[in-house]
């Protein structure tokens, strides 16, 4: 790294981190105006075919995954990279040199410094003991001219903006792993059904889970207003060789699974209604889809029935009237509210338990992102680097002892300069209580 | 009583307080008024605190239960009282209330704007996608970072009007009570700092609950695209002014550009942009 060519300092400089950030800036800009990921033709029909032949050509309708947006954001990683490695060695030798080693005069020029008259024959020891209680770090050198105690404090401090780069560089790879590695999807499942496959965004060819995924149901609440309160999913997942795995999800509380997580996302209300009816004669539940205003069967039973009517608020059915009908008995009929439970006679004697409810296909969001874990763990960094970077600093304090009366006492602060001027003061007061 | 008497009076003792912070600043009637202009702002300061808790609880009565922190009038109300707490927060730490006449004024227009514009003051049930703890994290450490921001701009204001004027201050006049240039460009700076690490978690809190809630912590919506153009115009300011040693009015101006960024960012996308936040326009 000593033979520095031009273009690594241009990597390294910090005019191409304005540059970058800059260019980034007012480009981002583009994409919150026009709309992204439109067809061809409706930016031709909105902004005129030439300007539309120009977002074709500088991938202005995705923006953000093209060529020169995505360069941009390598020119910003490169130079973090390069800037990096080009300052870390100084920072780190700033950080962990021995400061007692330094040349007592060097010490005696330095802006911050205060002279105690002291008994004679000080020991370095009491000065340690002071400055130890104070949670300094020190050192210690003793030459012919006298002994220097170096002390620091937060020398951390330094590694605060190499944290915070390097956080961004964390958050760049575990999105990019999520790309190359991840994927983002959807599908939607009806009620009762089981799907293996889910949809990519955007392209919609099918990715296999490698495993199965049950919708039992879906609901609604609602607030008094009409508003919708909560979304729930119900979900079971089946895997060879494996008990079957059954959870609810809403938005914000997704299910996992194999890194694969569902999100509640939306939902499709049907025309076609879900029943449970239980067998009295061995207490098993059987499940019936019934098409509005059509029969279905239950053959074994003898037992025809089906949905005559039914009242919605906007798309949600909100009471179901049925029709139902065992062997030659007298058909009967009745009002439910949906998701109901009704008791129908039956000829045996005990009577069926009936549900019905109206059929939803719940709408979810598919993702799979192995990089997620690296993009927290950068927002993390990113915190804790900035709180070094600002919050904290690197103190340094020198005692000179052993030159004839006096004791000197210098130090120094790489940031917050006034705050350390106080901290010095009140450092060089109890030094001078303890040795005057 | 209930929380929107609470926050009218809070709204017209800000214009109060801020009368009485121009009086001291035009007036040099610190010694006056002083005391009085931080009275009453802390009393309003306290009175709006206990408004919002008073709207929180409302909610519960109404059967809804959620933070008052949803909305545009929720968000407007808390910027204020954001803005109003730094301000305190810094007269108290560097001892002079001059600044209060370039920060204050920001809180009573907002509370104005909350009390007297056409949102929607209703407190309305949450959709299922705004039900989470992360709502609380995001807009509480967004609306610190913008708080800092707005009075980094009152600041930077300040800056300009007296370096134009330059040397021709005279003694004993309006501009020359106002802190020398230095200690303003300097505490502008630390206020910038300290919103851009609001910033920065707000962003961070924001993604984090998009993936809890959609899957995807980043989808380049308009909303997150500007909080990120916000972000790089305060990171480019603290670079200049680190690296190559800028301060006084290139960092002013700065400070002025980002708070439009900011500005935009919190209001300009929701009515002129579309996206996720969408809901935060009502």
């Amino acid at each position: 790294m000593k033979d520095k060519n031009s273009v690594w300092s241009f990597f390294a400089s910090v005019k191409l981190a304005l540059f970058t950030l800059s260019a980034i800036s007012i480009t981002a800009i583009i994409g919150t105006v026009i709309p992204q990921n439109q067809k061809f033709g409706l930016y031709a029909q909105q902004y005129g075919d030439t300007a539309a032949q120009v977002i074709k050509v500088l991938d202005l309708h995705d923006m953000y995954g093209s060529w020169w947006f995505l360069g941009l954001l390598g020119l910003l990683s490169a130079n973090i990279i390069i800037c990096s490695i080009d300052r870390f060695p100084t920072a780190w030798k700033q950080m962990t040199t021995d400061q007692s080693g330094i040349a007592i005069a060097k010490i005696e020029k330095m802006a911050l410094s205060h002279r105690i008259p002291a008994r004679e024959k000080l020991s370095p020891d009491e000065v340690k003991t002071v400055l130890k209680n104070e949670g300094w770090k020190l050192t210690t050198k003793t030459s012919d001219d006298g002994t220097v105690i170096a002390g620091q404090k937060g020398n951390w401090s330094r590694m605060g903006v190499y944290l915070v780069h390097t956080s961004m560089l964390v958050i760049f790879i575990g999105a990019m792993i999520g790309h190359f590695f991840g994927f983002k999807a959807s599908v939607f499942l009806p009620e009762t059904r089981v799907t293996d496959k889910v949809y990519a965004a955007g392209h919609r060819s099918p990715i296999d889970l490698g495993f199965e995924l049950r919708c039992d149901f879906f609901t609604i609440d609602f607030y008094d207003n009409g508003m919708a309160k909560k979304y729930v999913s119900g979900l079971t997942v089946l895997e060879d060789g494996k008990a079957p795995f059954s959870t609810e999800i809403a938005v914000n509380t997704p299910l996992k699974h194999n890194g694969i997580t569902f999100y509640q996302a939306s939902y499709e209300g049907y025309k076609d209604f879900v029943f449970k009816l239980t067998d009295p004669a061995d207490g098993t539940v059987h499940t019936f889809i019934a098409p509005f205003q059509e029969q279905v069967e239950w053959k074994d039973k003898d037992i025809v029935f089906g949905v005559v009517n039914a009242e919605a608020f906007r798309d949600h059915v909100t009471r179901i009237k049925i029709w139902f009908k065992e062997g030659n008995s007298e058909p009967v009929e009745f009002w439910v509210d949906d998701n109901g439970i009704q008791e129908v006679a039956s000829v045996s004697g005990a009577p069926y338990s009936l549900q019905a409810k109206q059929m939803y296909a719940t709408g979810l969001q598919v993702a799979k992102d192995p990089g997620v874990w690296l993009v927290y763990l950068g927002f993390f960094m990113m915190l804790a680097g900035l709180y070094f970077s600002f919050f904290t600093s690197h103190k340094r304090v020198w005692i000179v002892t052993g030159q004839g009366r006096e004791v000197l006492v210098a130090g120094s602060a790489n940031k917050n300069k006034e705050g350390f001027e106080k901290n010095f003061t009140t450092l060089t007061d109890k030094l001078t209580d303890k040795l005057a | 009583m209930d929380s929107s008497q609470l926050i009218g009076i809070t709204t017209f003792t800000y214009l109060f307080s801020s009368l009485l912070y121009v009086g001291i600043l035009v007036f040099k009637a610190e010694r006056q008024v002083g005391k009085a202009a931080t009275f009453f702002t802390l009393a309003a300061l306290i009175i709006q605190t206990i408004g919002i808790g008073l709207r929180w609880y409302e909610s519960y009565e109404l059967g809804i239960g959620r933070a008052p922190l949803t909305n545009m009038y929720e968000s407007v109300v808390f910027f204020a009282w954001a803005i109003v707490a730094f301000y305190l927060f810094l007269e108290w730490k560097i001892k002079t209330r001059v600044i209060g006449a370039f920060a204050i004024p920001f809180a009573f227009l907002a509370m104005a704007y909350a009390s007297f514009s056409s949102v929607n003051k209703a407190i309305t049930p949450l959709l299922p996608a705004l039900q989470s703890n992360w709502l609380i994290a995001h807009v509480v450490t967004c609306f610190i970072g913008y708080a800092a921001f707005a009075v980094a701009a009152g600041l930077s204001l300040m800056y300009l009007v007296k370096s134009t004027v330059g040397d021709n201050i005279r003694p004993g006049s309006v501009l020359d009570s106002i802190p020398t240039l230095k200690v303003i460009d300097d505490i502008t700076y630390k206020s910038m700092i300290f919103g851009f690490i609001w910033l920065t978690a707000g962003i961070i809190t924001g993604a984090i609950w998009a993936n809890s809630a959609w899957g995807t912590y980043w989808s380049w919506d308009p909303k997150e695209t500007w909080s990120l153009i916000t972000w790089f115009v305060y990171a480019v300011t603290l670079h200049v002014r680190y690296t190559r040693g800028w301060s006084g009015k290139r960092i002013a101006w700065l400070s002025l550009l980002g708070f439009i960024s900011v500005l935009f960012t919190y209001y300009g996308v929701n009515f002129l942009l579309s996206g996720l936040h969408s809901y935060g326009s009502n």
